[in-house]
């Protein structure tokens, strides 16, 4: 069962595209993740979704329901929580809470089942005006109202931006018990590692979808071999790899290189040998697979004549 | 300087790139001169009038013939029931009902004096005085036309500074003054607490630019956009309105640049106070709505209750607009305006002061 | 190289009414330095940063940036120092070189030499087809190395970085490391505060902060060590789990 069907949507402001043509479907219960960093369009694509927003072309339907026709009825059956904190900041936690269960004729009682997890952990700051909650707190509040109305596609427009790491991870916990308790679900996001905690995701950057896969599919695809490499002096590691006549890419990834090799089959030891006659004795080298951040970055079309070596 | 130089083509750069700002700073004011001038006034014309001439003599029909002829006066119907008349004027289809008796021309003739009624609508008490007076000045040249008898006292006006009684010769001036100060004031709000706003602010406080330095760059561009305004305010109440200008303009211009710094230096200071650009102007609104309504444009201030009057002395508005009407209307040269210019140079001082100090780089 | 270190803090502290935001602080940062600054938000990171630009005064302990005490010398400190705030840095109704014009001229910079600079900074960004764009047409990650190049222009000894690579696409954010590193190179003393657990492993030490006090203090590889972690994203949960303001 399709719950979100997309096809050639897009949205244009006079010359420029905030979104080129799309297309792609969301299965029934299916956590998906839309990655890409600012700017890329992940915005746009859900509130038009969220039938905020009229496109310029192409069709969409959630749930069954055309986003521009039947806008009305779709209203009742999506949770929508956008960017921003969109609560009201002056309202406290359970005066926030009713008061969107109200707008939608639920009552908090009938549909506690559905936010008891979340709220739970919101329950001791109830009377707490919501502006003064932390980025964390602030994430849970809207999720619970943008599910106490029982909606059956959940749209989540970067929930994690500005949330600290540990509230991230029991964010995405919560989603993950949501997905499984079968709501569809649709989270954007510029945090290249929640990917993996997605069914599927599609990789956006510029307007444009790079891929669509489950996240092993989109490791799986990347083309070369790939490479990583540890030493204590990381920066002539670099230079010296940049230098490499077999090199395809180089990008620093927190202590480590990822070095792309532009051949099917390295050879470490050659690897090594550069680098022990530019001075890095003490380099690790193991060949390691491909994460949603390599394909990505791969994946980035090249503007300007930029090369893999960044 | 350098610096001051430096962050005045900034401003520049930006105002004149503000989509929404132009029409606001040049097209707006030109459009409120000739609204507010044309339309705010105490003027009453073509005063719908129903005339019940019981007489029908040469007399009655001198006097409605100079009724009609007159711009006050628009002559409706005439009927010779009063119940009708009443009725219109009941469904206000006319403001006014005159009722000639009948025997007019022949007692005047015969040296009797004769009633004439008059009869308004005065559900609006000033407008229906107004209306009166009218009616009656041209009821006593009529009477003074056909008059046998010896003259008596009779009293010659003469209306100086504004012969013909033009009500926009007495608003305008009044008008400019209200122009210049929104550029000074508004604006100058709004682009301090804009930069707050958007968090650029931030950037500049960080710099080693001096206090004093920001606040001439950035009301610098205002000031001079405001005496551009007031040049341009002049031209269109000379052309338009023909407004006497009989003093020194170079004077109304260099005392116009004392009141800007008065009302920059309020902007200036409502900025420091607020944290958005909707902050700041409910504030300079509410602040320039006193100011207005006790600066005498629309009221006189002699007609104040006296705690009214005192608070008058601090207003920079009244004191502008005075020296603007007496400049321009009477001629007056800089020893007649000296209590005005003090004031608003106390003030200018004051208002400076208050808003450099209160504007702070650095949060404590 | 003299060897006084470029900043000194010593029980920084600052209050807001009964709330401690920022709670007795001590660290130094040497010459020459990559200092990561990390923390969640609302622990107290841009509050500390604000009190080391002058742009908020401290209610407790004494900070020394660039050897001038930051109560009493402000402004000196001011004119050693670049800033690139977290909100905003660049006026994006003005073109690319309308902004190095501005900052360059605040910041003393005579005509010729900013000429010159401005044009190095345009070739060293590859942006000569945009130097004459207003800055809201560009991309946000182009916005970003250009408002770090500009904070660096009158070559300040230390450069403070609030958050600088905020939600920008994975290439830009390391070629916006690779400006660091060169100016690091160079000497600047680089201060920056980030999300991202990645970047501080490109750091020579870093900080983190919760609940408004220093947690964790030293070099990557010491702190991994020290806590028996893989990764500064799992000392940084560690600690962060520890903290109660988190929570509320």
């Amino acid at each position: 069962m399709t719950a979100v069907d997309i096809k050639a949507l897009e949205k244009r402001f006079g010359k420029t595209a905030a979104l080129e043509p799309v297309t792609f479907s969301v299965a029934e219960g299916e956590l998906f993740g839309l990655i890409g960093p600012d700017g890329a369009g992940k915005t746009t694509l859900f509130r038009m979704l969220a039938t905020l927003v009229l496109p310029t072309g192409g069709t969409a339907t959630v749930d069954g329901l055309d986003v521009v026709r039947d806008y009305r009825e779709l209203r009742n059956r999506l949770g929508y929580m956008p960017g921003r904190f969109a609560l009201y900041q002056d309202l406290t936690v359970a005066e926030n809470l009713k008061f969107f269960a109200s707008i939608f004729g639920a009552t908090i009682e009938s549909n506690y089942e559905m936010i008891r997890d979340i709220y739970g952990q919101l329950e001791p700051f109830r009377d707490r005006r919501a502006g003064a909650l932390s980025g964390g707190m602030k994430q849970k509040l809207a999720l619970s109202c943008a599910l106490i109305h029982r909606p059956r596609v959940l749209l989540l427009d970067e929930p994690t931006t500005g949330v600290d790491a540990v509230s991230r991870l029991e964010f995405w916990d919560v989603l993950t018990r949501l997905r499984d308790s079968g709501l569809t679900i649709l989270v954007s996001t510029p945090y290249m590692d929640e990917a993996a905690r997605c069914d599927r995701v599609a990789l956006i950057q510029d307007g444009h979808i790079l891929e669509i896969n489950t996240p092993t599919g989109i490791e799986d695809s990347y083309p070369l071999p790939l490479l990583s490499v540890k030493s204590s002096d990381r920066l002539t590691a670099k230079r010296a790899l940049e230098r490499f006549p077999f090199a395809y890419s180089v990008y620093p990834f927190g202590e480590e290189l990822h070095f792309t090799d532009s051949r099917a089959e390295p050879s470490v030891s050659e690897i090594k040998t550069w680098l022990h006659e530019a001075g890095v004795a003490d380099a690790e080298v193991t060949v390691i697979r491909a994460g949603i951040e390599d394909v990505f970055m791969h994946r980035m079309p090249t503007v300007e004549g930029q090369t893999g070596v960044a | 300087m350098r610096i001051i130089a430096i962050i005045l083509r900034k401003e520049f750069r930006q105002i004149f790139r503000n989509r929404a700002m132009l029409p606001i700073l040049f097209v707006l004011p030109v459009i409120q001169l000739l609204v507010l001038s044309y339309a705010a006034t105490f003027e009453v014309r073509e005063t719908p009038l129903v005339v019940i001439d019981q007489d029908r003599s040469e007399t009655s029909r001198a006097l409605i013939a100079r009724l009609d002829a007159s711009l006050y006066f628009q002559i409706g119907e005439q009927t010779t029931s009063m119940e009708e008349a009443e009725r219109a004027l009941l469904f206000g289809e006319v403001d006014m009902v005159m009722t000639i008796p009948s025997g007019l021309e022949r007692d005047l003739g015969a040296g009797q004096p004769v009633i004439v009624q008059v009869v308004l609508d005065a559900e609006d008490g000033a407008t229906a005085g107004i209306v009166q007076s009218y009616a009656t000045q041209i009821i006593n040249q009529v009477n003074a036309d056909i008059s046998l008898g010896p003259p008596g006292i009779r009293i010659a006006p003469s209306h100086w500074y504004n012969p013909n009684l033009e009500y926009t010769t007495f608003m305008v001036p009044g008008i400019l003054v209200l122009l210049v100060t929104i550029i000074g004031t508004f604006l100058s709000a709004m682009n301090v607490v804009r930069e707050k706003e958007i968090g650029t602010i931030e950037q500049l406080n960080v710099t080693p630019i001096k206090r004093y330095q920001f606040v001439v760059a950035k009301l610098l561009p205002f000031w001079i956009i405001g005496m551009a305004e007031l040049g341009v305010g002049l031209v269109i109440a000379k052309i338009v309105f023909s407004v006497p200008m009989v003093g020194s303009l170079w004077l109304v211009f260099a005392l116009a640049g004392l009141y800007l710094l008065v009302m920059l230096g309020l902007g200036l200071w409502i900025s420091t106070l607020t944290d958005t650009q909707q902050q700041a102007m409910f504030v300079a609104w509410f602040l320039m709505v006193i100011f207005i309504l006790l600066s005498g444009l629309f009221t006189p201030i002699d007609s104040m209750p006296r705690w009214a009057q005192i608070v008058t002395e601090f207003n920079p508005i009244a004191h502008f607009i005075e020296i603007m009407r007496r400049i321009l209307l009477k001629g007056a040269g800089f020893q007649d305006v000296t209590r005005q210019t003090a004031a608003l140079a106390i003030q200018a001082v004051l208002m400076l002061t208050l808003a450099v100090r209160q504007y702070q780089k650095r949060t404590g | 190289m003299t060897s006084a270190p470029a900043i000194i803090c010593q029980g920084l502290t600052r209050k807001f009414g009964s709330f401690t935001a920022v709670d007795s602080i001590s660290f130094e940062v040497a010459q020459g330095e990559v200092f990561g600054f990390l923390g969640a938000n609302g622990a107290g990171k841009t509050t500390a940063i604000r009190m080391l630009t002058g742009l908020l005064q401290p209610t407790g302990g004494q900070a020394w940036v660039a050897g001038h005490d930051v109560y009493s010398e402000v402004e000196a400190v001011k004119r050693s120092i670049g800033y690139m705030s977290q909100r905003f840095s660049l006026y994006d109704d003005l073109t690319v070189r309308e902004n190095i014009e501005f900052y360059g001229g605040i910041y003393g910079l005579r005509k010729t030499e900013l000429h010159q600079k401005s044009g190095d900074l345009i070739e060293r960004l590859d942006m000569e087809a945009e130097a004459n764009s207003m800055i809201r047409s560009l991309p946000l990650g182009w916005r970003q190395k250009i408002a770090f190049s500009v904070a660096v222009l009158h070559e300040p000894a230390i450069v403070f970085l609030d958050e600088p690579t905020g939600g920008v696409d994975p290439i830009t954010r390391r070629q916006f490391w690779d400006l660091i590193y060169e100016k690091a190179a160079q000497g600047v003393t680089v201060f920056v505060t980030t999300h991202y657990m990645d970047e501080a492993e490109y750091c020579d030490r870093v900080s983190i902060m919760v609940d408004g006090r220093i947690e964790a203090l030293g070099s990557p590889a010491e702190l991994k060590k020290g806590h028996g972690v893989d990764s500064i994203n799992d000392l940084f949960v560690l600690l962060a789990r520890g903290g109660k303001r988190g929570d509320a």
